[in-house]
């Protein structure tokens, strides 16, 4: 009961997760296709500006909470995933320096270093994020001893790379749709309307990725079993098909906020539908699925998971309503004198 | 190499340097927490400048402290997966719970003071770094009680081939937590203030905004003296519960090689681990290591001789950062003495203000120093006396390791390269001209409310 209980709330992390830094992550990621000079681009620097570091402390959190509640799984899946982690690490170092460095030196090279750290620092984690838990979806060649037997290759698969098409493209939707709600101020009206245009179109490759990624989890992972087994369960892609179809329907209304938020469920949804699937595994594997990490055999003892229970209960609602507060303070357009406020980025 | 030696030398370039930004968080947030309080209470606009200059070299090393900090994170799971397999029940949730309670509170509400000059009500955004620097010390208490576990496991049952949790009070409030926490947030505070006082007095020498570092100088300066006093008394306590828990680090440390009643320290040594002797000994202090170990002059100090050769940490390198970091906590007590006495008009001794900007980066080695010390000296275990450093790595590949190792080399020495250039870039610079940042955003105020 309770490795269930922390089974679903380490879903829960990662979908938070997904859903705060995916914004940020895409709107990186845009930035060349986006901003056309130093304004725009700063108008997208600081649109993300109070909020990316505590979005990606829900990063450490789910890690930290992998951890805690399975070590067995930890261990394997982050040696396993060895060269993708590592991967994604140096480039969310590279992205979160990137804010604070870029503008303390008045040279125009200087600012291009790090706008492609924060293009290749967002774009890699986006991809790789979706690669890495597709192919966990799908199973990685682990064996009884936890040993990996692949290279980084191994995890570029077809259905690893359509995840992370999947989420890149999820990701990027999600960061148009928050610079849009950001940016139109008395300046970058011109951001604005090519946001709203890249979102428009991006929408149409997110359906078809969607789709096509439905589809494939058919034939490559058993992740329909779950619902198979309780039909009930399939109101979860409904919802996100349902979301899906909500961000274009604000769209087309002009209702850039309930876009989002529809985009946001659909991220949630998205994950929830893959987290519930792999129930009760963690880590499944292809070549042996008695050599998978479930929440049986790798949880922590009781004794921990009650303490770190308690903790999670507490704090997570403590940190979701400072952070709620942190979004509401600072989630109004960027005007000139924001950007002429001396600690802008 | 093997994995395992790769894996050592990719942990400890990991974090050195993480360790070489962490303690100018811990502590010149505090310093600017406290200028910025002293500016809401008196309502002088040269507080907040200070506020807001220190601020800036803070956020500087602030946003390296913490990129170099989420590698440090997940390298437990990708290096060493077998100790995290082991140990997780007990060393994970430590972790965790330094991300939930302390990580969100420091991130969330430092964006908050940063962009929140103008938005929040001057109180309020005090508030905000106060709560960055608690959360950043109330981090390091986590991590440190999980270091310590590593260092001397309580609170633990083995069961089903892994450590299992059975006292988690135990572990977060035992003897050496405490003490490790309070000798490395005190080793931080000295780095803060030896880094305020050295960028005061280079200014102060150059005729800088004289009022703005003198007041600068003056706090820097108490912190100094309070805390390189507190540091020596405190590493005593740390030296004795060495003594008592890891004995043989405690010979490694003071190259100590035969088991003797009344031990002495020798002012001068060298050691020469291949004979198992030192090379040099001289200038003995007669009971001196058996006082410093034990409080008494006639305690018996085991020596290196009566551990197993595959028991013993490496000898020399325990043995110079040790005596490096003593060495060092000795001068900063008479420097910030000396500091301290100058206080209230620091420009009347020039020399020490020629001095202190070369101090500066003196600190820093004694931190490292201290953790060299820490972690080597603890070898060849991971877990002390639990488990070995070479049973606990990762069943990864060298080439992976390999790779990594370089990437984390040329990474983080170009990331130093632009933080240091840029800290330094800075520091010289100064304030803003009290104009611009009082007349001009003051008037912005206004407009904005
Ligand atoms: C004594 C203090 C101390 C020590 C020994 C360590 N750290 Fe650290 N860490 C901090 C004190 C700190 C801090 C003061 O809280 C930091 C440093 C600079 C900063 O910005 O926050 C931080 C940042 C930081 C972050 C980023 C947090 C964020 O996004 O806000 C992570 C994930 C870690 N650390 C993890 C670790 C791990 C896994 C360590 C062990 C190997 C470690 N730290 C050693
Ligand atoms: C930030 C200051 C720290 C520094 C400078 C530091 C330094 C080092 C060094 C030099 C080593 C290699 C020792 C050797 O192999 O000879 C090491 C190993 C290690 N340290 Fe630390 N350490 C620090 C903090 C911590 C903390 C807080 C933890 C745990 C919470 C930790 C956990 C480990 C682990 C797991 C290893 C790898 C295994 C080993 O080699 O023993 N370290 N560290
Ligand atoms: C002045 C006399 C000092 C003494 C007697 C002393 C003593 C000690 C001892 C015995 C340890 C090892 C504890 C362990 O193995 O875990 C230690 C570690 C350490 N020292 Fe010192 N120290 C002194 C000064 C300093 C100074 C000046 C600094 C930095 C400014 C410093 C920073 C550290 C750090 C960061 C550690 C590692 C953390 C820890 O284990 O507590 N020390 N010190």
């Amino acid at each position: 009961m309770l490795e269930s209980i922390w089974f679903v709330l380490w879903g829960v992390l990662w979908i938070i997760y997904f859903v705060l830094d995916g914004f940020d992550l895409g709107l990186g990621a845009l930035m060349p296709a986006l901003a056309k000079n130093d304004q725009e681009k700063r108008i997208i620097y600081n649109s993300m500006g109070p909020f990316w570091d505590g979005n990606e402390v829900w990063l450490i959190t789910a890690g930290g909470v992998t951890f805690a509640a399975f070590p067995g799984t930890y261990a394997v899946m982050f040696s396993s995933l060895y060269s993708a982690l590592m991967l994604l690490l140096f480039a969310l170092i590279l992205r979160g320096v990137s804010f604070e460095l870029r503008g303390k030196v008045d040279s125009p090279a200087w600012k291009s270093i790090w706008d492609i750290c924060l293009f290749v620092g967002s774009f890699a984690p986006a991809l790789l994020l979706g690669v890495a838990f597709a192919n966990i979806f799908a199973g990685i060649p682990i064996d009884k001893d936890g040993v990996y037997h692949g290279t980084l290759f191994t995890l570029l698969n077809p259905y690893g790379l359509a995840g992370g098409l999947l989420f890149l493209v999820m990701f990027c939707v999600h960061g148009a749709l928050w610079l849009v709600i950001k940016s139109g101020g008395d300046i970058g009206q011109d951001l604005n309307q090519r946001a709203q245009a890249m979102a428009a179109k991006l929408w149409y490759a997110e359906l078809v990725l969607a789709v096509v990624f439905l589809i494939a989890t058919w034939f490559a992972t058993d992740l329909y079993n779950n619902y198979l087994a309780m039909p009930l369960m399939f109101v979860v892609p409904l919802l996100a098909v349902a979301s899906l179809l909500g961000i274009r329907f604000m769209m087309a209304k002009g209702a850039w906020v309930k876009a989002w938020v529809s985009s946001a469920v659909f991220i949630a949804s998205a994950a929830l539908f893959g987290v519930l699937g792999l129930y009760p595994r963690l880590l499944p594997s292809s070549l042996d699925p008695a050599a998978s990490m479930t929440i049986s055999n790798s949880a922590s003892s009781p004794l921990t998971l009650k303490i770190m229970l308690g903790v999670a209960l507490v704090m997570v609602p403590v940190v979701i309503i400072y952070q709620a507060w942190v979004y509401k303070h600072f989630s109004h357009k960027i005007h000139a004198e924001d950007l002429a406020y001396e600690e802008a980025y | 190499m093997d994995v395992l030696m790769l894996s050592r030398l990719q942990f400890a370039a990991a974090t050195f340097f993480h360790f070489l930004f962490v303690p100018l968080t811990l502590g010149l947030s505090i310093l600017v927490a406290i200028m910025e309080t002293k500016y809401v209470r008196s309502g002088d606009e040269e507080y907040k400048r200070m506020a807001k200059f220190w601020g800036k070299l803070f956020l500087i090393n602030f946003a390296v402290g913490v990129v170099t900090g989420i590698t440090l994170e997940f390298q437990f799971g990708t290096n060493w997966s077998r100790y995290s397999a082991y140990v997780g029940d007990i060393f994970g949730s430590l972790l965790a719970v330094e991300a939930t309670v302390a990580f969100f509170l420091e991130s969330t509400f430092l964006a908050v003071w940063v962009f929140g000059w103008k938005r929040l009500s001057p109180k309020a955004h005090a508030a905000c770094i106060w709560l960055v620097a608690i959360a950043s010390n109330v981090s390091a208490y986590w991590i440190l009680a999980a270091n310590s576990f590593m260092q001397n496991p309580v609170g633990y049952v083995i069961r089903n081939g892994r450590a299992e949790l059975d006292d988690f009070l135990a572990i977060i409030t035992q003897k050496w937590a405490v003490l490790e926490f309070l000798h490395t947030v005190s080793g931080a505070y000295v780095l803060a203030a030896f880094f305020v006082m050295g960028i005061s007095a280079w200014h102060l020498l150059r005729n800088n905004e004289t009022r703005f570092f003198k007041n600068s100088f003056r706090y820097a300066a108490v912190m100094a003296l309070i805390f390189s006093v507190f540091l020596a008394i405190n590493g005593d306590f740390s030296g004795k519960e060495v003594a008592e828990k890891q004995p043989a680090k405690l010979a490694a440390m003071e190259s100590h090689w035969d088991t003797v009643k009344g031990a002495p320290m020798y002012l001068l040594a060298w050691p020469d681990p291949e004979n198992e002797r030192n090379s040099i000994e001289a200038i003995p202090v007669p009971g001196a290591l058996s006082f410093l170990a034990f409080g008494t002059f006639d305690a018996e100090v085991k020596g290196l001789k009566d551990f197993p050769k595959e028991d013993r940490p490496p000898v020399l390198l325990s043995f110079i950062s040790f005596r490096v970091m003593v060495g060092l906590g000795t001068l900063f007590i008479f420097l910030a003495a000396w500091a301290w006495l100058k206080r209230k008009d620091p420009q009347a001794s020039p020399l020490l203000m020629r001095l202190l900007p070369w101090i500066i980066p003196l600190p820093y080695l004694a931190n490292e120093m201290g953790w060299t010390l820490a972690e080597v000296g603890r070898q060849p275990w991971i877990v002390y006396g639990l488990m070995r450093t070479a049973d606990a790595v990762s069943p990864i590949a060298v080439s992976q390791v390999g790779t990594t190792l370089v990437a984390f080399i040329l990474v983080y020495g170009l990331l130093g390269l632009a933080a240091f250039f840029l800290l330094f870039k800075y520091a010289r610079k100064g304030p803003e001209p009290l104009r611009v940042a009082s007349a001009a955003p003051a008037g912005k105020e206004v407009a904005h409310a």
